[in-house]
């Protein structure tokens, strides 16, 4: 290898594969792309005909495995339910304001009202983003109080710090948005909130 | 590999060695639904497949308050160490799939559904796609 190799252009194959590495990592379907028509419409993002597969094709699910074929579809569950731009592609805050689905807030008892709290919190943004408004209310329909309060946020406005950076990090907001609640991406459903 | 002067390029070229590798063994399965968390601590080591657990499907039955305050489940994806004795017990999973309010725990394959050898981790994540897919958080699990 020392002698086929200089340091420069073994650099600089690392490098490739790097990039390469990171590309399929954000979800880039390269492989497939370039093995199917190279002009073809969306390169580098994933086709809308590819959300929300069934077990079976996501990748993860063992298609070996019989059962498999007995879970259900994401498809079939959310073709009820209104649609959201990222994530499961469902707008969780409207299926729940719209009554398409009514999870239970207690283990046994279908009956038992969530302790919903309508207070929302401002976060002044420096630079040209809009402020972010931290709504109560939507948290706490799905949420308790003590989910959040005290281990990811001390209730007090303003006492936590809060950084884009730690966000994708998944702390802060990001403990569960970037995982199961809206993705990073929806900017503008946090940073709704122009600015004087 | 006296070839490499600096110490600087040798850690560099091991480093992006290291990250390629991981990235080659650890391709992103860009597919999966979001939010399914795959739990394998365990199983692998016990011959069984990984457990995949998913938040959209239990989400339209359960607030997360049902799980994440009164259950229990830390919001972490392999953080609360299940297994089934606990399970058998009632606690986790077991508080629910029991017979009584789901199905129950004979039905093994319906939770251990994963591919062999899928690490611990939530699928879509963010921190997913930054980081080399769902190592970081097994390790944190450990
Ligand atoms: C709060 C109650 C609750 C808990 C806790 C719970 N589940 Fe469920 N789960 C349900 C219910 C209800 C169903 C639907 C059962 C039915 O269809 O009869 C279900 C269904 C499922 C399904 C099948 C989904 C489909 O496609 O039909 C899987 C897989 C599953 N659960 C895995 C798990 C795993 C793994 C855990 C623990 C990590 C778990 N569940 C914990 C209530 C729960
Ligand atoms: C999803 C997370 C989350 C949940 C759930 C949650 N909060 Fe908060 N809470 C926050 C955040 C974020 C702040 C703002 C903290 C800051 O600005 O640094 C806050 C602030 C507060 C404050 C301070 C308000 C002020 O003006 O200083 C109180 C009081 C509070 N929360 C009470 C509650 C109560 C009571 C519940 C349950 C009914 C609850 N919170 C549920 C995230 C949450
Ligand atoms: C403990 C989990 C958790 C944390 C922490 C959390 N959220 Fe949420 N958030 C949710 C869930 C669940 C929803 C419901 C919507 C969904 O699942 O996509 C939601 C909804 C929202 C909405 C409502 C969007 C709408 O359409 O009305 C906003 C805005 C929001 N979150 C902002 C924030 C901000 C800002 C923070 C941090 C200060 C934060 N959230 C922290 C779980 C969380
Ligand atoms: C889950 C809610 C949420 C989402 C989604 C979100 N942000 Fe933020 N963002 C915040 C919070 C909270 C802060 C901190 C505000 C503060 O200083 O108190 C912030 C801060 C920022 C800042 C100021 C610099 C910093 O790091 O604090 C920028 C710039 C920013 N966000 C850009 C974005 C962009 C671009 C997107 C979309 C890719 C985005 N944000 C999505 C909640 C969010
Ligand atoms: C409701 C979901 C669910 C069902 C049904 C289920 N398991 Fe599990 N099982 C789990 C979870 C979650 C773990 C922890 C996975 C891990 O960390 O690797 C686990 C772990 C295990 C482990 C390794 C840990 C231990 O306790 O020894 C074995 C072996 C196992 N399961 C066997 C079975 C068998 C056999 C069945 C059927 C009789 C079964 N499981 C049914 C959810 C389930
Ligand atoms: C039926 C039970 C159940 C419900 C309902 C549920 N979760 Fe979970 N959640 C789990 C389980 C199980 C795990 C994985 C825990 C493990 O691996 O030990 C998990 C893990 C998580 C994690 C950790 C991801 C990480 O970073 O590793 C987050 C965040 C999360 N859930 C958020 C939510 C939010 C937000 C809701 C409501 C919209 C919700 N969950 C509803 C059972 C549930």
């Amino acid at each position: 290898m020392n002698k086929l190799l200089t340091t420069a252009s073994f650099n600089k194959f690392c490098l490739l594969i790097f990039f390469l590495g990171l590309a399929l990592v954000s979800g880039v379907h390269i492989s497939d792309s370039l093995a199917a028509d190279p002009n073809a419409f969306n390169r580098l993002m994933k086709p809308k005909s590819e959300r929300n597969p069934p077990p079976a094709k996501d990748g993860i699910h063992d298609p070996q495995n019989e059962t498999t074929f007995v879970l259900q579809p994401p498809r079939e569950q959310f073709s009820t339910l209104p649609t959201g731009k990222s994530g499961n592609y469902v707008d969780w805050v409207k299926a729940l304001e719209e009554g398409k689905i009514s999870p239970r807030y207690d283990l046994t008892d279908p009956s038992v009202e969530p302790v919903v709290m309508d207070l929302n919190i401002v976060r002044e943004v420096k630079g040209s983003m809009p402020n972010v408004v931290y709504p109560h209310k939507q948290h706490t329909e799905w949420l308790d109080c003590s989910n959040c309060h005290p281990a990811i946020f001390i209730p007090q406005k303003g006492a936590n710090n809060i950084s884009m950076a730690s966000i994708i990090l998944g702390e802060k907001c990001g403990v569960c948005h970037g995982k199961v609640a809206f993705p990073i991406a929806d900017c503008r459903r946090c940073h709704s909130s122009k600015k004087e | 590999m006296p070839h490499f002067h600096h110490q600087f390029t040798f850690t560099f070229h091991k480093l992006l060695i290291s990250v390629c590798m991981a990235l080659m063994i650890f391709p992103s399965t860009g597919n999966a639904e979001y939010g399914d968390v795959v739990i394998n601590n365990y199983s692998d080591a016990a011959g069984m497949r990984p457990v995949i657990f998913p938040h959209w499907f239990h989400r339209v039955r359960f607030r997360c308050k049902v799980c994440h305050a009164d259950l229990g489940f830390k919001f972490q994806a392999g953080g609360n160490k299940i297994n089934m004795l606990k399970i058998i017990d009632g606690e986790y999973c077991g508080a629910c799939h029991n017979g009584e309010i789901a199905w129950s725990v004979e039905n093994c394959d319906l939770c251990h559904s994963a591919k062999p050898g899928t690490p611990t981790q939530v699928h879509e994540s963010t921190l997913q796609k930054l980081i080399i897919g769902g190592k970081k958080d097994k390790k944190e699990a450990q």
